[in-house]
Parts: C-alpha cells; structure tokens; sequence
C-alpha cells in the first residue's frame, strides 16, 4: 500500500484535496500492447461532478471503468498505478470486485435492463445481497424508483415488462437499480447519449439531484451536458489527461490549445 | 453497355421502363429459385400424403383397432387374420429413450455452452468447438458399433441383465445428441448482448449470478430450442439404437431391461415383412406415428421462437 508516502505534489487545479474520494495515480491502462489510459493522475470531490470529455477513443470511457473494475471481464486488460479510494487501493489484488461494484456503482451508454419486470430489475440485485423480506424489497424499491424520479410514472405498473418503458425510463430504471445498492460513487458512461433531447434533460436533472448524496464521474460526448452540470472537467486527448479544473473555468479559459481546439469543435 | 452519361438522357428516358430486356433475366433468376423451392414443398407434401396413405391402411384395410394399436402392449403378427398389433412398447421405447437422453445431455451441453462462453471464451472454444465438430461428423454406426463393443459388456458385467438395455441405448442417444444441443445452446449463450453482461457486473453479481440469473432466463427458449432439436434428434436415430437396446417386444422393466423403439422395429421388420400385409401396414402406421411426434417437435420449437421475439 501507498498510504505511507506522502501526498504527491498537486497542480493548482485540484482544488480541495482534503475532501476527495477517489484518486488516482499514475494510472496505466493497457490491452494487450495498446496503451488505452497512460499515466493519469486525477482526484475527484466528494459530492461533486466530474466530467470526463474527449474525443472517441481518448481513453475515458476504459478509465471511467477501471474504477469499479469492469474492466477485469476483459482478459487482456492489465493496470498499472494506483486507484485509491477512501485510503484503499483499488487495484489491490485482494479486493471484492462485487462488493466494490455495490459501493460504486455504474451506468451505461445503452440502456440495459434486464429481461424482467420493472419490480423485479431492482429487487433482482437486492437479492444478490440476500435482501428477500417482502416487505423491505417493496419498501426499497419504491425509494429507489422515488429517487430516480421514475416512481410517478410507473408506479401503477411495477410488473409490466421493463422492455415496456420509454428509452429515457429505462435508463432511470437502470439509475434506480443502481441507487438501490446504496453506492457512495456514480460512474455515468454517456448516459443520455442513446437518448432524445427531453429525456436527456432529465436525466440532467436527475443527476444533478442526485451529486447530494453521491459523487458523481462521467462520460460525455456533449459539450454542453457537461458544462451545464458538472463541478468539474477532465479532458482526455489519446490517452492523456490534457487539462483537468474547474469546468468554468475549463471551459471559458483553457489554459491547453488542445482542450481549447477541443471544446471549440476543431477536432473530434 | 451503354456508355451515354446519366446527363444526356432525360429524366423520362432514364427511369421509366421501356422494353422487358432487363425483365427477362429477373424472370429467368424467379423461375428457376421458384422451382428449387416447389421441389422442397413437393417432396414434403408427397412424402407426408404417402406416409399417411400407407400409416392409415392398417386402420381402414386390416380392421386394426386404433386405440388397440396405440395403447397395447400384445405385438404379435402372424400371417393369418389373427394377428394382435399393439405398438405401445415401442412408442414407449421411443418416448424414454428421446427423454433420458435429453435428460443426460441438456445440462452436459448447455454446461458445455456456458463454459465455451461465460467461462474461458478464449481457449475454452479452441479447445471445445472442434471437438463437437467432430462428434457431429462420427456416423451413427460408429456410434452403434462402439456402444455394442463397449458399452452393453459393461453394463453386462456391471448390471443386472444382459447389456442390452435400455439404458445402453440412452447413453449412446445421449452422446449423439450432445453436439446438437451445444452447439445451439452456444451460439444463442454468444448472441446475448454483452450490455446483459455489463449491467449485472456492475451491480456486483458474481460470474455465477450473473449466469444464474440473468444470461439463463434471457437464453431459456433458444436453450429449449436446442434440447427439443436434440431430441427431435435421439426420436428418430434408428441405428445406433438398434444395435444397442435389444428390440423385444415388451415394456422395459427397469433401466437396465431390453426394450425396442419405433425406428428400430421398422428397420428390423421392414425388410422381411409382405407388402401390403397387416404387419407391413402396421410398420408404415408406426413411421406416420414417428412424423407426427417429429411435427410436435418441430411446432414446439416454432412456437419457442415466436415467444423469444416478445
């Protein structure tokens, strides 16, 4: 473990070190001999938003998914660095994947409920975690529905197929089921991007709600998604991370040309 | 070829059809796939009017009572107008054998398909497709021959009665059908979308519970698929059963019993039997039967598919 070594030296822009959650070091990614992440160091607040920006192929989305290691399905993926979460590094040999995976939790691009009724997409996980009380599954799914403000819209057909709901429900069906595992950390992989513009607005919503109780990381393609709700915005450029601040400010004065020829629209 | 540029022409010259010169191959291509696939329809239509034809005729020509037919367990044909043609054994035989080897082979095969997909789906298929490949490939006799060599002395040795047995045959069905059933349990386990996978690792299921509970309720029909196909499969094999199982004419009594099949009375009896007599008309009444437990089969999977749609 590093926890011994004393803080790294930190560039200007990582605002309020003390209340971080999550860390990295010097994070390398490769499959195989592709480099996909090389050597990124980034902190992230607690209950904030990060944004990850960049160009398709730039790396965020593997970064994005090494935090909660669902990287490990694919066999040719190897790390290197350091993950630190709340004093523990994730990349450790010895750590529960699936308990990890509970306290950070993930979404992704496509919305993907599982071939069940809108009831049982949540209560399903729950029973991972030996939760089978009638009672306290109904209760727990009604808070989580509540909190990905889905609860009005289904609440008179919690047994119908979830394959019934709109894109936009689905994938708040797939932010409740996450929510339903109590995570401390979001990760949102494009969560809109497979979505129309009113969806997308709230879903926006939702996630800005939800940076109360919860640290938020995502991946966007969408310059304004991220500028309107993130604290913060990484830019990643083939693997890099060029600039990483403020999004205010990331957006309005880059200090890099990249991230300025980026947010502009010059490439990618 | 013409080489006159698209611009030349009017737009009227260029798109409203004149002569039927580029109908005529169209045509030509039409008549001869049409034919391939009257062809198709023909031969299924003929074969199944023909089998009902000759199936009926014990019924209507030789006053075999139906019920009797299906539900006795006396098969005694004799040249004079007293024979007693009950197939219940052998339609039983076939029953049994189609079901315990179904019953051995689906969870080897869907565990096979699970490994090949879920487990190591690197090495796992090098290793394992090739393999069911050619297991495909072994013709029947082989099957047959190696069961009558290998088999019925050990479980002559090992059981009680004569290696010949009912279970003898469901073994070498069970091996026979394996390949049918991994294979499609395989390519329907490969064609699940992987964000399944995704959405249930990042809840943190384990492998397993991601298999469990998940990937199999999303694969269950096309696993179905597979094992009515396999079995569609052990229902019709006739020779390496045959070689195997005995073929007397009585109800099996335990696993270890002789027994006989549908398919393995027909191609023992066919030969030697009158045309046209009462126990010839019987053995053609036994392969309609075996077409319609063969269109059951096939109206299940049908009826799988549709549902998988939904």
């Amino acid at each position: 473990m590093i926890t011994a070594e004393k803080p790294l030296q930190r560039k200007q822009s990582d605002p309020q070190p003390a209340s971080s959650i999550i860390e990295t070091r010097h994070l390398i990614i490769s499959y195989g001999p592709t480099v996909a992440v090389d050597n990124v160091s980034l902190l992230f607040r607690k209950n904030s938003i990060t944004a990850l920006i960049g160009p398709s192929g730039c790396g965020k989305s593997t970064f994005l998914r090494s935090i909660n290691r669902m990287n490990d399905i694919i066999p040719s993926a190897r790390y290197e660095g350091d993950i630190i979460y709340e004093d523990v590094n994730l990349l450790d040999k010895n750590i529960d994947v699936t308990a990890l995976r509970k306290e950070i939790g993930m979404v992704f691009q496509k919305p993907n409920p599982f071939a069940k009724s809108i009831y049982n997409n949540i209560a399903h996980a729950l029973k991972f975690y030996n939760i089978k009380k009638k009672k306290k599954l109904d209760e727990l799914v009604e808070d989580s529905l509540r909190k990905a403000a889905l609860w009005d819209e289904v609440k008179d057909r919690l047994h119908d197929s979830a394959y019934s709901l709109s894109g936009g429900q689905q994938q708040r069906l797939c932010i409740a089921r996450t929510l339903a595992m109590k995570p401390n950390v979001i990760l949102l992989d494009e969560p809109s991007s497979a979505l129309d513009p009113i969806a997308n607005a709230k879903i926006e919503e939702l996630i800005i709600q939800l940076k109360k109780h919860y640290t938020i990381i995502i991946v966007t393609h969408n310059m304004q998604q991220a500028s309107r709700i993130s604290d913060e915005t990484a830019f990643f450029l083939n693997g890099h991370v060029i600039e990483h601040g403020e999004t205010n400010q990331l957006f309005m004065n880059p200090v890099q040309k990249e991230t300025e020829a980026y947010i502009s629209g010059k490439f990618g | 070829m013409k080489t006159i540029s698209a611009a030349e022409n009017t737009a009227k010259q260029r798109l409203i059809k004149t002569s039927g010169k580029n109908d005529r191959g169209e045509l030509r291509g039409k008549i001869i796939i049409s034919i391939a696939a009257f062809i198709i329809i023909l031969a299924t239509i003929s074969i199944t009017v023909f089998l009902a034809v000759k199936g009926l005729q014990a019924f209507v020509a030789d006053g075999v009572n139906p019920i009797t037919f299906l539900t006795s367990t006396n098969w005694n044909p004799t040249d004079d107008g007293s024979s007693q043609l009950g197939a219940f054994p052998f339609i039983f035989g076939s029953l049994a054998v189609t079901l315990l080897s179904a019953l051995i082979a689906a969870p080897i095969g869907i565990g096979g398909a699970i490994f090949m997909t879920e487990i190591a789906p690197s090495w796992g298929r090098k290793v394992l497709q090739p393999v069911i490949e050619l297991l495909v490939g072994i013709p029947s006799v082989v099957y047959g021959f190696i069961g009558l060599s290998v088999l019925v002395p050990f479980i002559r040795d090992h059981f009680p009665g004569i290696g010949y047995s009912l279970i003898a045959g469901v073994i070498v069905l069970s091996v026979m059908i394996l390949p049918t059933i991994t294979s499609i349990s395989t390519d329907a386990m490969a064609s699940l979308p992987d964000h399944l996978r995704d959405g249930s690792y990042a809840l943190g299921a384990t492998r397993w519970q991601t298999i469990r509970k998940v990937l199999m309720p999303a694969v269950m029909p096309s696993l179905w698929t597979a094992i009515i196909l396999g079995m569609a499969r052990a229902f019709g094999e006739a020779l390496a059963v045959q070689m195997v199982i005995g073929n007397v004419r009585d109800l099996p009594s335990s696993i270890f019993d002789t027994t006989a099949t549908l398919t393995s009375i027909i191609t023992l009896n066919m030969g030697h039997t009158t045309y046209g007599s009462p126990e010839n008309n019987a053995l053609w009444s036994m392969g309609l039967i075996l077409l319609l437990i063969s269109f059951i089969f096939i109206m299940i999977v049908r009826f799988l598919s549709a549902r998988r749609r939904v």
